[in-house]
C-alpha cells in the first residue's frame, strides 16, 4: 500500500513542478512540457490510488479515466504544438506576446 | 403523438446530431453553411422536443447502451439543464444564421465542423452526470473554442489563442486532480451516488480546493481574468459571441452543480471567498470596460464583470438558496443571449466600418439601425434595466441580499450596474455622432443584422417570462439538493 | 371576455404600436406617419374617455400580469391614475400636431416619433401603474425612451445634454430600485393602497423605512427635478422644442412628481409618513427647490433655460403639497400636477414658436414681439399671469389651497415661500411681457421664416392657444363638476377621510 501511496505522491509532485514550470518560463514548447509533465502527474495519481484496494487486482475504471485523458492529452499537444508553430511563423519567436495596452 | 415525443431519446440527438453536421460540413465543404443551418435549427427542435419530454415526465434519464452508473455514462437533465440546453441552442441559431453572412470561402469550411464540434461538447456538457464525463466534455469543448478563436489567424488571435489554451488545459488538469481524489475515497464519478457518499475530510475539501481553482481558471473570474479580454475580443465576432455567451457558462455550469450536490454542506468560508472575488470582478471588469476605446475589448471586458455577478450569488445562498440560485440561473441566461447579440453588432459594425474603434462610430444609429438596436436592447438587459432577463436576475439577487442584510453586496451590485450603464451609453453617445475621419461604408447582409437584433430581442424577452422559466428551473428540484437552504 | 381587464392594456398599446410601426417607416412616409400618430392620440383620447365614463359608473379597470413569482406588473385605473393618464393624453394630442408642425422637413421624424409614441406609452403606464414594482419598470423605461429624443440633433452638446441626463436619471433609478427591493422585502408586497400598506410592521423596522423613504424620494426627485438633483433639466432643453414641451415640463418631471405622491399616499400613507417624521424634511426640501428655481430662472436670458428653471421651481409645489400633509394643502399639490403642466406646455409652445419662426432664443431679443406674433404672446402671457398666480388662470387656484392648507396644517411659514416664489415668477415673467406687448421691435428678427399673412403655422399656432384656453377654462370653472380642482379633492378625500 505504500508503494501505491509513494507513487501518488510524486504524481502530486510531477503536478507541482509541472505548475511551477508553465508558470516561470516564456518559451512556449517549455510551457507545453510542463502541461504534459502536470497531466503525467494527474494520470500517475489516477493509476497509484487506483491500486490503493483490498483485492489483489487493481481498480480498472481509473485505468479507463487515465487512457481517455491520455487520448485528450495528445490532442491537446498536438493543438498546442501547431498553434506554437503558427505563432512563430507570424511573430518569429515562441513566446506570447505581452499583452498591448492600448 | 404524445408516446412518439416521449420514446425518441433527446438527449442523445442532442449530441449526434452536431457530431453528424460536422462530419457533413468536414467532408463536403461545399455544402457546409447549408448543413451547419439546417444542423442548428434541428438542434433548436430537439431541445424543444426534450422540453416537452421533461414536462410530461419529469427529469430525463439515459443510460447509454443500457451500461449505467457507475461504469457507464449517463445522461441526464432536469430544468437547469433544459434551459442551458435552450440557452445553447438558441444562441447556436443566432449565430449561425450571422455566420452563414460573415465567413466565406476557406474560413467557412473550417468554421463549421468545427463549430458544430463545439454544440455536440456543449450539448454533451449539459446533459452528463457524472463528474469524469463533465471533465471529458469541458476539454472537448475547450479545445474547439481554441481552434475557433485561431480561426482566421493574425497575431492577436494566435496569442490570445494560445494564451487560453494554456490556461484551460491548466484547469482542466487541476478539475481531474480533484476529480482523482473525490473517485478514490468515495468509488465513484456519478454525482448522484457522490453526493449520497460524501463527508468532510481533508481529501474532499482538497479536491473542492482544487475543482473550484480549475473551474474558477476557465471561467474567468477575477483574478484568473487575464486570458479572457484578448481571447474573447480578437476571435472574429461570431466566435466571440460563443465563448462569452456560451463557453465560460459552461464551467460555470459544472461549479454550480457540484457546489449543489456535493461541496454545498462542507463550504464554510469558501463561498464567502468567491463572493468576494465576484464583487472584486464586477467592480474591476466594468471600471476596465469603461476604459476601453475598443468594442470589442468593451465587451470582453463586460463579461468578466458580469460573470463576478454570478458569483455574488454563493455567499447569499446560505441562507436564502433559491431566490439567489434563480438570479444566477437567470442571470446566465440573459447575458448568453444579450451578450451574443452585442457581439455580433459590433461584428456588424467592424464588417461595416472596417473598425471597431468606439469613438469613430459614425453616426451608425443611423446607417445601421437594426444592429445599434440590437446593441442598445443588449444593453439595456446587461444593465439590468426593465423589461429584461437582466432586470428579473439583479432583481432576485437585490432581493437576496436585502433580506441578509448584505449591504456590501447590495453596492457592488447597484455599483455595476451604472458601470455598466456608463460603458452602453458611452457606445451608444458614439452612434449619434458624426466621425472626424469619414470613410466608406461595406454592406451588411440583412441575416447578420437581424441574427443580432432577435437575440437582443430574447433577452428582454426573458424579463417578461420569469414565472413560467422559475418554474422549468425547478423541475427537478437542482436548488433544493443536499442540504442548501430554500 | 372581460373587457374592462384589458382596456388599461389598450390604452398602452394605443401609442405603443403605431410608435414600433413608425420606426420601421421610410423618411418621407409623411402622411402615413402622421395618420398612424393622430390615429394612437386620438384612439388614446377615446379609451381614457370609456375609462373615466366606466369609473364615474363602478366600473374596475385592472390588468394584471404575472412578471416575478409573487410581483405581478399591475395597470389599475382609480382616481390619481385617472387624473395624470388624461392630462399626459389630452397634452399628447396637442403636442404631437405641434410636433408635426415643427419638425416638418428635419431629418430623423421616423425615429423621433417612433420614440415619441414609445415615451407616451412609458408615462401612461407610469400613471396606471397599480404597484410600486410596476411603477418602477415604466419608469426605468421613461429614462430609456427620452435619452434618444434629447441627443436627437447629434451635436456635441446634445450628446454631453444626453450624458448628464443619464447619469442623473440612471443613477437615480438604482436608487429607486433598491428601495423598492428593500421595501418588498420588508413588506412582503407593493400593492398601491389607500393610506398605505406598511400598518403592520413592528417598529424596529422604522429605520430602514426612513431610509427607504429617502432612497424612494432621492430616485423620484431626480425626475422631479428636487434640488439638487435638478442639474439635468436646463441641459436637456437642448432638445427640440416639442420634447421640451411636453417631456421636460410635462411627462418626465410629473412622473417623478406623481411617484412622489404614489409613495407618500399609497406606499406609506400620509399619516404612517408623519409618524416617521419623513414629511417635515421633505417640505424643506420642497420649498427650498422652490426658492432656488424661481432665483436661478431671474438670471437667466436663454428663454427655454429661465422656463426649466422655473419648472424646477413649480414642480415642487407638488411635492410641498403632499409634505405638508394637510387635506387642503395636498388639493393644492395635485391639481397643480394638471394645471402646471397646461401652463408650462403653453409656455414652451411659444418659445418653440419663437425660436422657429424668427429665431429668437434669448429673453433680450423678444423686445416688441407681441406686434409680430399677437396670438402667440397672447397665450404666453396667460401662462405666464397663470404661473404668478394671478387669479382667474389655473395657478391661482393651486396657490390658494396651498396656501389655505399651509395655515390649517400649522405650517404658516410655507405661506411665505409661497409669496416669495409668487413674487420673483412676477420679476422674471412680467419684464419678458411687458417688453413683448410695450417696447418697440428691433429692425430684423434674429432669423425670420416666411409664412405669408400668417403669423406662422396653424399647427405651431393652434396647439398653444388651446392649452392656454383650457389653463384659463380649467380656473374660471375650478368648481364645476369634472374639473381638476374637484378631481383633486376626491382624491384627498380617499387618502384622509375614511369612506
Amino acid at each position: 500500500m505504500s508503494a501505491a501511496f509513494a507513487y501518488a505522491l510524486v504524481g502530486v509532485g510531477l503536478f507541482s513542478l509541472g505548475l511551477y514550470a508553465l508558470i516561470v518560463h516564456a518559451h512556449l514548447l517549455r510551457k507545453i512540457l510542463a502541461i504534459n509533465v502536470m497531466g503525467s502527474g494527474v494520470f500517475l495519481v489516477l493509476v497509484a490510488l487506483g491500486g490503493r484496494t483490498r483485492e489483489a487486482q487493481p481498480d480498472a475504471v481509473p485505468h479507463a479515466m487515465v487512457i481517455t485523458g491520455i487520448v485528450v492529452a495528445v490532442s491537446a499537444s498536438a493543438l498546442a504544438l501547431t498553434l506554437m508553430l503558427k505563432l512563430v511563423a507570424e511573430t518569429g519567436r515562441a513566446e506570447l506576446p505581452t499583452h498591448r495596452r492600448e | 403523438m404524445g408516446a412518439v415525443f416521449t420514446d425518441i431519446p433527446w438527449g442523445v440527438g442532442l449530441i449526434l446530431l452536431p457530431l453528424a453536421g460536422g462530419m457533413i460540413c468536414f467532408l463536403w465543404p461545399g455544402i457546409a453553411k447549408i448543413a451547419g443551418l439546417v444542423t442548428a435549427f434541428v438542434v433548436v427542435l430537439s431541445v424543444a422536443g426534450l422540453g416537452w419530454q421533461i414536462l410530461d415526465d419529469g427529469v430525463y434519464h439515459h443510460t447509454l447502451g443500457g451500461w449505467g452508473a457507475p461504469l457507464g455514462i449517463d445522461l441526464y437533465a432536469d430544468g437547469l439543464s433544459l434551459l442551458m440546453l435552450a440557452a445553447t441552442a438558441l444562441v447556436g441559431l443566432g449565430v449561425s444564421v450571422h455566420s452563414s453572412g460573415y465567413f466565406e470561402g476557406e474560413y467557412s469550411a473550417r468554421f463549421w465542423p468545427l463549430w458544430l464540434f463545439l454544440l455536440a461538447a456543449l450539448n454533451a456538457l449539459f446533459l452528463s452526470a457524472d463528474i469524469f464525463n463533465l471533465y471529458l466534455t469541458l476539454e472537448l469543448m475547450g479545445l474547439a473554442a481554441v481552434v475557433l478563436t485561431a480561426l482566421m489567424g493574425g497575431r492577436d488571435a494566435l496569442s490570445g489563442a494560445m494564451r487560453y489554451l494554456l490556461v484551460t488545459l491548466l484547469g482542466s488538469l487541476a478539475y481531474l486532480l480533484g476529480v482523482a481524489l473525490l473517485f478514490h475515497n468515495f468509488g465513484s464519478v456519478d454525482m448522484a451516488i457522490l453526493a449520497g457518499r460524501v463527508e468532510a475530510s481533508p481529501a474532499v475539501r482538497a479536491a473542492l480546493g482544487l475543482m473550484s481553482a480549475g473551474l474558477a481558471l476557465k471561467i474567468g473570474l477575477f483574478p484568473f481574468h487575464f486570458w479572457l479580454p484578448p481571447a474573447h475580443a480578437s476571435a472574429p465576432a461570431p466566435v466571440s459571441a460563443l465563448l462569452s455567451a456560451l463557453v465560460v457558462k459552461a464551467p460555470f455550469y459544472i461549479l454550480l452543480r457540484l457546489w449543489l450536490e456535493i461541496f454545498g454542506p462542507l463550504s464554510e468560508g469558501v463561498d464567502a471567498l468567491l463572493g468576494l472575488l465576484g464583487a472584486a470582478a464586477v467592480l474591476w471588469g466594468s471600471v476596465q470596460a469603461l476604459r476601453q476605446t475598443r468594442l470589442k475589448l468593451l465587451l470582453a471586458y463586460s463579461t468578466v464583470a458580469q460573470i463576478g455577478y454570478l458569483f455574488v450569488a454563493f455567499p447569499l445562498a446560505v441562507a436564502a438558496g433559491l431566490t439567489a440560485w434563480s438570479a444566477a440561473a437567470y442571470l446566465m441566461l440573459s447575458h448568453a443571449l444579450a451578450k451574443a447579440a452585442m457581439f455580433l453588432a459590433a461584428g456588424n459594425l467592424l464588417r461595416f466600418g472596417g473598425h471597431d474603434r468606439i469613438p469613430d462610430l459614425d453616426r451608425v444609429v443611423q446607417r445601421l439601425p437594426l444592429s445599434t438596436g440590437a446593441f442598445a436592447l443588449g444593453g439595456v438587459a446587461i444593465v439590468g434595466l426593465p423589461p429584461s432577463g437582466g432586470f428579473v436576475g439583479k432583481w432576485l439577487l437585490l432581493e437576496a441580499a436585502l433580506s441578509q442584510g448584505r449591504w456590501g453586496l447590495v453596492a457592488v451590485i447597484i455599483l455595476g450596474s451604472l458601470l455598466a450603464a456608463a460603458y452602453v451609453f458611452k457606445v451608444l453617445g458614439h452612434a449619434f455622432t458624426q466621425a472626424s475621419t469619414p470613410h466608406e461604408p461595406r454592406a451588411v447582409p440583412a441575416s447578420m443584422e437581424w441574427a443580432a437584433l432577435l437575440l437582443a430581442m430574447g433577452a428582454i424577452l426573458l424579463g417578461f417570462l420569469a414565472s413560467p422559466v422559475l418554474a422549468l428551473l425547478g423541475i427537478g428540484d437542482p436548488f433544493v439538493a443536499s442540504g442548501v437552504g430554500p | 371576455m372581460n373587457w374592462d381587464a384589458s382596456i388599461p392594456v389598450l390604452v398602452v398599446a394605443s401609442s405603443l404600436l403605431p410608435g414600433l410601426i413608425i420606426f420601421g417607416l421610410a423618411e418621407d412616409r409623411v402622411r402615413l406617419r402622421t395618420v398612424l400618430n393622430l390615429f394612437g392620440a386620438l384612439s388614446k383620447l377615446v379609451l381614457v374617455g370609456w375609462m373615466l365614463w366606466g369609473v364615474y359608473q363602478g366600473h374596475l379597470y385592472e390588468t394584471r400580469l404575472a412578471l416575478l413569482p409573487g410581483l405581478e406588473l399591475v395597470l389599475r385605473a382609480d382616481a390619481l391614475s385617472l387624473l395624470f393618464v388624461t392630462l399626459s393624453t389630452v397634452l399628447w394630442l396637442v403636442t404631437t400636431v405641434y410636433a408635426i408642425g415643427y419638425l416638418e422637413g428635419s431629418p430623423h421624424r421616423s425615429r423621433f416619433f417612433g420614440f415619441f409614441s414609445l415615451c407616451v406609452t412609458a408615462t401612461v403606464g407610469v400613471a396606471m401603474s397599480g404597484n410600486l414594482f410596476t411603477f418602477l419598470v415604466f419608469y426605468e423605461m421613461l429614462t430609456l425612451v427620452t435619452y434618444p429624443l434629447v441627443v436627437h440633433r447629434g451635436t456635441e452638446a446634445a450628446c454631453r445634454a444626453g450624458r448628464s441626463y443619464l447619469a442623473y436619471t440612471i443613477s437615480g433609478g438604482a436608487l429607486l430600485l433598491v428601495g423598492t427591493v428593500w421595501l418588498y422585502t420588508l413588506a412582503g408586497t407593493l400593492e398601491f393602497t389607500p393610506r398605505g400598506f406598511l400598518h403592520g410592521l413592528d417598529d424596529g423596522h422604522r429605520p430602514a423605512l426612513i431610509v427607504i423613504f429617502a432612497l424612494l424620494i432621492a430616485g423620484l426627485g431626480v425626475k422631479a427635478a428636487l434640488v439638487p438633483l435638478h442639474g439635468w433639466l436646463p441641459l436637456a432643453m437642448i432638445a427640440p422644442a416639442p420634447v421640451s414641451a411636453l417631456l421636460h415640463a410635462v411627462a418626465v418631471v410629473k412622473a417623478g412628481a406623481f411617484g412622489i405622491v404614489r409613495v407618500i399616499y399609497d406606499v406609506f400613507g400620509v399619516e404612517f409618513a408623519v409618524g416617521l417624521g419623513v414629511t417635515a424634511p421633505l417640505t424643506w426640501l420642497a420649498a427650498i427647490t422652490i426658492i432656488y428655481g424661481s432665483l436661478r430662472a431671474l438670471f437667466q436670458d436663454d428663454l427655454k433655460c429661465r422656463l426649466a428653471f422655473s419648472t424646477v421651481s413649480q414642480v415642487s409645489y407638488i411635492a410641498l403639497g403632499v409634505a405638508i400633509a394637510g387635506p387642503v394643502a395636498s388639493i393644492g399639490g395635485i391639481v397643480h400636477l394638471v394645471h402646471q403642466g397646461l401652463m408650462k406646455i403653453t409656455l414652451f409652445f411659444c418659445a418653440g414658436n419663437l425660436a422657429g419662426t424668427l429665431g429668437i432664443h434669448k429673453v433680450s431679443e423678444m423686445r416688441g414681439v407681441g406686434r409680430r406674433m399677437p396670438w402667440t404672446m397672447a397665450a404666453f402671457s396667460v401662462g405666464a399671469f397663470g404661473m404668478i398666480g394671478v387669479p382667474p388662470i389655473a395657478g391661482f387656484i393651486s396657490k390658494w389651497y396651498l396656501g389655505v392648507g399651509a395655515l390649517e396644517a400649522g405650517q404658516g411659514w410655507v405661506v411665505f415661500v409661497l409669496v416669495g416664489s409668487s413674487l420673483l415668477n412676477a420679476a422674471y415673467f412680467l419684464p419678458i411681457v411687458h417688453a413683448a406687448w410695450f417696447q418697440e421691435p428691433p429692425d430684423t428678427w434674429p432669423e425670420e421664416h416666411d409664412f405669408g399673412r400668417k403669423e406662422t403655422a396653424w399647427t405651431l399656432l393652434l396647439p398653444p392657444l388651446v392649452t392656454a384656453a383650457i389653463a384659463l377654462g380649467v380656473g374660471l370653472f375650478a368648481w364645476a363638476p369634472f374639473s381638476p380642482l374637484e378631481w383633486a379633492k376626491l382624491i384627498v378625500a380617499r387618502e384622509f377621510y375614511r369612506p
